[in-house]
């Protein structure tokens, strides 16, 4: 093949971006390090009061030596109180970049929240985390937003006593509390994720517990706070069938308990479709469809999400051949201007060469960006 | 070797113990008994399905079946009279392209100094299938039949991706003209899009070249997709055997039981009847007595501790190992 691969740049380019990388990347950097940021720098309002998060056209780049990849490129969406939201989509669809950026744990500097808002509702006030100074951030991280990751192996510190790693949470967050009683809190959250012999727990080694227990401690340190959300990025994706199913329960029952939000990252569909109200799907760093749960799984619009639906096989629904969308995730460095899933999309008609597709309300709450409704929401809209 | 026998592999009792090893003198100290008395038939043409948690030995049947690890006891005979362990090693490098193994992480299984055709071509070239001026065309022909394009060939594995990668294992397995092919869980690490252009794949090649498969993983929805028999393990033990279509729709075990109904369906309106597993699966080194799974057992009795449950045969070809279904155990049934 004498075609030049289109992903080849040489090296004089990629010094040059560096180059440039390094000029946005400082600026943002710098503003960020800043000490003594007052208050009302970052302070905002939320456009509706029922919602913890609201995220709002929140760009996220990398600015990486190849060009830049737009990991989330103006993604809204917003989380309710005591309701979970799930975001699914494939690997590398910019769902966990999203929950990075609320968390401001981004790899940086590459990793950059380039513009749009994240506001943050803390009952009495609200912040917005994209302006947030690194300091700041310490006191919300942990405490009013906390995250499960994906692998409890590796979101455990081995060489740490599971008490200490409990103990450390509450103390940073609560320097007025006694030893006695952080470790009292401690326990009492290792009970409350259903873990008999709590306090011989305490002093165990992470090694020591099986991956279930261990995803258990990792929730525990989550919910030690009280936290106003709680991110769990694929929380179950590590663990078997049935360790899933009482993890799963867990989650569910504890939400209740302490009345927070979940946002329920995951690419297994069935695990969205038990646990959560509203359903993001996500494909190369753009929401294609939202809405309820029941909306979107019982009527998907984009062929993205009916593609995803029919290509994983489904106990006692029997099918001859799966389907499977066709080609793959477009290169994130250079997306195209046009609908990003046109090229594998088998159901294009003739606006999708157009511009990328506007958010199209089906109902007040299913949104989807595709141009095949564009239609239905004209008549929508005279009705 | 008689042409057509029609189990292309017969399983009687395979055992596989590894031995821990512990002090200065690494003496032996126990067994891991990550296989036992494990027994079952694979039709020609036919697709297994072994299903389980992790950690309960599956993966070890594959190895053992292909003499990756030596087993410890029992009997795996191939085609009919083909008994692995008793082969020279001459007789063991003839038969080795009829048996394959298409493994879990597609970015491990791959050299990564090799380019993709000398990774599919390699093993064909060693065994002589093909005349060496043959070589290139027929590399080219199985490439295609996996899905991977001419001009890839020169390439090196670091330059696809999970999916495509994975292709090239199964062209690496398919190359051999196989009979038989143990899948270790092929789509466990690809996404759910490309998880299904996997198992289409694997789907096609069957039709086209009459393969059997052992398809392991703990995928439940994936193996009801694929199989046409399943076998539910449990810390080493085969507990329960059947057609797809009959463990599913009457599944007789209380591990399956659970097990089926833990999966979670992509349905928001279906209320799912859970029953949910206490504890996490025992050590295989220090198993419980009696039937294994007695201490996450709803059903558990006094007699479950004590004996271990034999293989029942219910008809049709359903095999179960539990004591509710043995007259002869003692199981109490009314007693709560």
């Amino acid at each position: 093949m004498a075609k030049k691969d289109s992903n080849f740049i040489s090296a004089r380019e990629s010094r040059k971006i560096s180059k440039e990388n390094m000029k946005i990347t400082r600026q943002l950097d710098k503003k960020l390090s800043r000490k003594h940021v007052p208050e009302s720098e970052y302070l905002t309002k939320m456009h509706d009061e029922g919602n913890v998060v609201e995220f709002d056209d929140l760009h996220t780049y990398f600015f990486t030596d190849v060009g830049t990849v737009k990991a989330v490129d103006g993604v809204s969406f917003n989380i309710p109180v005591g309701k979970t939201v799930g975001v699914v989509g494939e690997s590398g669809c910019g769902k966990s970049v999203t929950s990075l950026s609320l968390m401001q744990l981004l790899q940086r500097p590459q990793g950059q929240i380039v513009s749009g808002e994240l506001r943050l509702n803390l009952g009495d006030k609200a912040y917005d985390i994209t302006k947030m100074p690194i300091r700041a951030m310490e006191k919300i991280r942990g405490n009013v937003v906390s995250m499960i990751f994906q692998e409890p192996m590796t979101s455990l510190n081995p060489v740490f006593r599971i008490g200490f790693q409990l103990d450390e949470i509450i103390k940073l967050h609560n320097p007025e509390l006694s030893d006695e009683e952080v470790k009292n809190r401690s326990v009492d959250a290792i009970k409350m994720v259903g873990i008999p012999d709590a306090e011989g727990i305490y002093n165990r080694y992470p090694h020591e517990l099986s991956g279930g227990m261990r995803q258990r401690i990792v929730i525990a340190m989550a919910l030690v706070c009280n936290p106003r959300l709680i991110i769990a990025d694929e929380p179950t994706t590590a663990l078997d069938v049935t360790i899933q199913a009482q993890i799963l329960e867990l989650l569910r029952k504890l939400k209740g308990e302490i009345n927070a939000s979940i946002m329920l990252i995951t690419h297994d569909l069935g695990v969205i479709a038990e646990m959560a109200d509203y359903v993001v799907v996500m494909y190369a760093g753009r929401i294609v469809e939202k809405g309820l749960a029941k909306e979107v799984f019982l009527d998907p619009r984009h062929p993205y999400t009916i593609g995803l639906m029919e290509s994983k096989p489904v106990i006692n629904k029997t099918v001859d051949r799966l389907y499977s969308i066709p080609g793959s995730v477009p290169n994130p460095v250079n997306m195209p201007d046009y609908c990003y899933f046109r090229d594998r999309c088998e159901k294009c008609v003739g606006r999708c060469d157009g511009k990328y597709p506007p958010e199209i309300h089906v109902s007040d709450t299913h949104i989807v960006s595709c141009w095949r409704y564009f239609d239905d929401q004209n008549r929508g809209g005279k009705e | 070797m008689s042409e057509m026998s029609p189990n292309v592999v017969e399983v009687r009792n395979l055992c596989k113990y590894f031995p821990i090893k512990a002090g200065l003198f690494s003496h032996v100290v126990g067994h891991v008994h990550a296989v036992e008395n494990v027994s079952f038939n694979i039709k020609r043409g036919t697709t297994m399905g072994l299903v389980g948690e992790s950690g309960c030995g599956k993966t070890t049947v594959g190895k053992t079946l292909l003499n990756l690890t030596p087993k410890t006891s029992g009997e795996v005979i191939f085609n009919g009279n083909v008994h692995l362990d008793q082969l020279s090693a001459r007789e063991l490098r003839d038969f080795r392209p009829k048996i394959q193994i298409i493994f879990q992480d597609p970015y491990a299984s791959l050299s990564p100094r090799l380019p993709v055709g000398e990774i599919i071509g390699e093993a064909v070239r060693e065994h002589h299938l093909v005349p060496d001026n043959e070589l290139d065309a027929y590399i080219s022909r199985i490439m295609k039949s996996c899905g991977l394009f001419d001009y890839q060939k020169t390439r090196y594995p670091h330059e696809f991706s999970g999916g495509q990668r994975q292709r090239i294992c199964i062209a690496r397995a398919i190359a051999l003209n196989p009979d038989f092919i143990v899948c270790d869980e092929p789509v466990s690490a690809l996404d759910v899009s490309i998880q299904a252009q996997i198992i289409n794949l694997l789907e096609d090649l069957q039709k086209e070249f009459n393969l059997t498969y052992l398809f392991i993983s703990h995928d439940l929805s994936v193996v009801q997709h694929i199989s046409d028999t399943v076998g539910v393990m449990y810390l080493g033990n085969m507990v329960e055997y059947a057609d797809k279509t009959e463990i599913f729709a009457n599944p007789l075990h209380p591990y399956t039981r659970a097990l089926f109904s833990a999966i979670p369906i992509p349905d928001p309106t279906v209320k799912m009847n859970r029953i949910i597993l206490e504890g996490s699966i025992p050590s295989p080194a220090n198993p419980p007595s009696g039937c294994k799974f007695h201490t996450r057992c709803r059903e558990c009795r006094g007699v479950c501790s004590q004996a271990a449950p034999k293989v029942m045969d219910m008809g049709n070809g359903h095999t179960v190992a539990c004591h509710m279904y043995d007259p002869e155990s003692g199981y109490d049934k009314e007693k709560a």
